[in-house]
């Protein structure tokens, strides 16, 4: 009955989407819960088009996505499944010394309770690798965005201040001794999680360059860049995604930190991936 | 489709690509382990641009320049060929068969192998170099390896980074240059450098 659940004004198309999908979830065993997500037009504090100051709405294909960040123990059904993403046998080139670091070894977690907590010090390799194994991907970053735009009740909050100071509040806080389990409140799409626990991994990351400053558009520097040159915020008010992408930008797919997770996203079934 | 059979899938590819490594080599002596920082962990499927399938590691045994591009791009790309061919013909003459170019397309949509081809023509680039398609999915993975960023515009172009990296024999970075349309004097040292090793 996945379509009575879905919210009334999803097209149609959606609606059949999402009962394809709840058909696949049945199949897919616990611990890949995902919700099927509309899309549509989307704004981006990334600029999506040619000119880099202008911001151009994209479409954003209907998508599924992970209710909540991989968690540590469904990551350790992975690595004993799959050995060779165990700490002591991934090439460096796929992840870092850090790599589940604060496990007790390559097979253990660091305490029991830690199932049910967010996974991190895990590089983008290891999640790419652990979302194939769910027949899934990374989302991207537009799909990311898209998705953690929405609060509690509105699939597009990011224009309510009291809204983006509460994400604002988390990133001032101390980092927690320890990651609170998955489950937060769900979205205006059934997500949960977003914002408030771990930063999360994102398929393009490599592909969210930002020019530190605009008065570089023109000059030499953008013979680095082919096309339309380096990206400039749109949105300049949008600190938190912007934290975000300085983040996402800053790093290399065999890093890994305390405080990046991941999610994992799969196209909905009947649609081109 | 279960996680099970994906899972399985994945470990039999694994394996099927470890025991691939050493038949290559099985007449001569058994090559050293690859080293874990080594790019050529990742198993890319490669096609160059006579359609042939090839291996990443493959190129194992001498020092490699590699760089991304896709053949639509005017500004930039041609200026990566360029920069290569200069820095190729400032080595000592005998040195320049030594060193293999790779330069793979992160626009496998319009890149055929037929596209590649006349990209390689136009550049006029010889059998030292090979031009390169692969996946989606497989080019954004090299180009995390390699530090290569890029992205998709609507328009079908792309942003993208431009940088030329040398791969010592064992395919680890040693060096990386964002310098273009001239030789970079410390990349040249290490390619000079990583030549004199071998002999």
């Amino acid at each position: 009955m996945p379509a009575r659940n879905a919210p009334m004004t999803w097209p149609r198309r959606a609606l059949g989407v999402a009962a394809l999908l709840a058909c696949g979830l049945a199949a897919a065993g616990p611990g890949a819960d995902y919700v099927a997500l509309p899309g549509g037009r989307f704004e981006s504090v990334l600029p999506q088009g040619n000119v880099p100051s202008a911001t151009v709405p994209v479409d954003i294909a209907p998508f599924a996505l992970r209710k909540t960040p991989v968690t540590a123990g469904e990551f350790l059904a992975f690595v004993q499944a799959n050995p060779q993403w165990q700490r002591e046998r991934v090439p460096a080139v796929f992840a870092d010394k850090r790599y589940l670091i604060d496990w007790r070894s390559g097979t253990q977690l660091a305490d029991p309770g830690a199932s049910s907590r967010p996974v991190t010090n895990v590089s983008w390799f290891a999640a790419k690798a652990y979302c194939d194994s769910e027949g899934a991907r990374l989302p991207t970053w537009l799909e990311w965005e898209y998705a953690a735009a929405a609060d509690e009740a509105r699939r597009d909050a990011r224009a309510d201040p009291q809204w983006r100071r509460r994400i604002l509040s988390w990133y001032e806080r101390p980092n927690a001794a320890l990651l609170p389990d998955v489950g937060g409140a769900p979205n205006a799409y059934g997500v949960r999680d977003l914002h408030g626990t771990v930063w999360e991994w994102v398929d393009d990351f490599n592909a969210l360059f930002i020019a530190g400053d605009s008065r570089t558009q023109g000059d030499p520097d953008t013979l680095k860049f082919c096309g339309a040159g380096a990206i400039n915020i749109v949105d300049r008010d949008s600190y938190a995604v912007l934290m975000r992408i300085a983040l996402l930008s800053s790093l290399g797919a065999a890093d890994t930190t305390s405080n990046l997770g991941f999610r994992c996203a799969r196209p909905l079934e009947g649609t081109p991936p | 489709m279960t996680t099970s059979t994906l899972s399985r899938r994945a470990a039999l590819g694994w394996l099927a690509a470890l025991a691939g490594t050493p038949i290559a080599a099985a007449a001569a002596t058994p090559p050293a382990e690859l080293p874990g920082n080594s790019i050529y962990q990742l198993r890319p499927p490669l096609t160059d641009q006579d359609g042939r399938p090839f291996e990443l590691g493959s190129l194992r045994g001498q020092p490699v320049l590699v760089s991304m591009f896709y053949s639509s791009c005017e500004m930039v790309c041609p200026m990566i060929f360029e920069t290569i061919h200069q820095t190729v013909q400032a080595l000592p003459a005998p040195d320049r068969d030594r060193v293999r170019v790779l330069m793979v397309s992160f626009d496998p949509a319009r890149d055929s192998v037929a596209v590649l081809k006349q990209t390689a023509q136009a550049h006029r680039c010889d059998s030292r170099w090979t031009l390169a398609r692969t996946d989606e999915a497989s080019a954004r993975k090299l180009a995390a390896l390699l530090g290569v960023q890029y992205r998709r515009l609507a328009s079908g172009e792309f942003n993208h980074s431009s940088t030329i990296e040398l791969l010592d024999a064992d395919g680890r970075i040693a060096a990386r240059t964002g310098t273009l349309a001239a030789v970079d004097p410390a990349l040249l040292k290490t390619l000079r450098q990583s030549l004199a090793a071998r002999g």
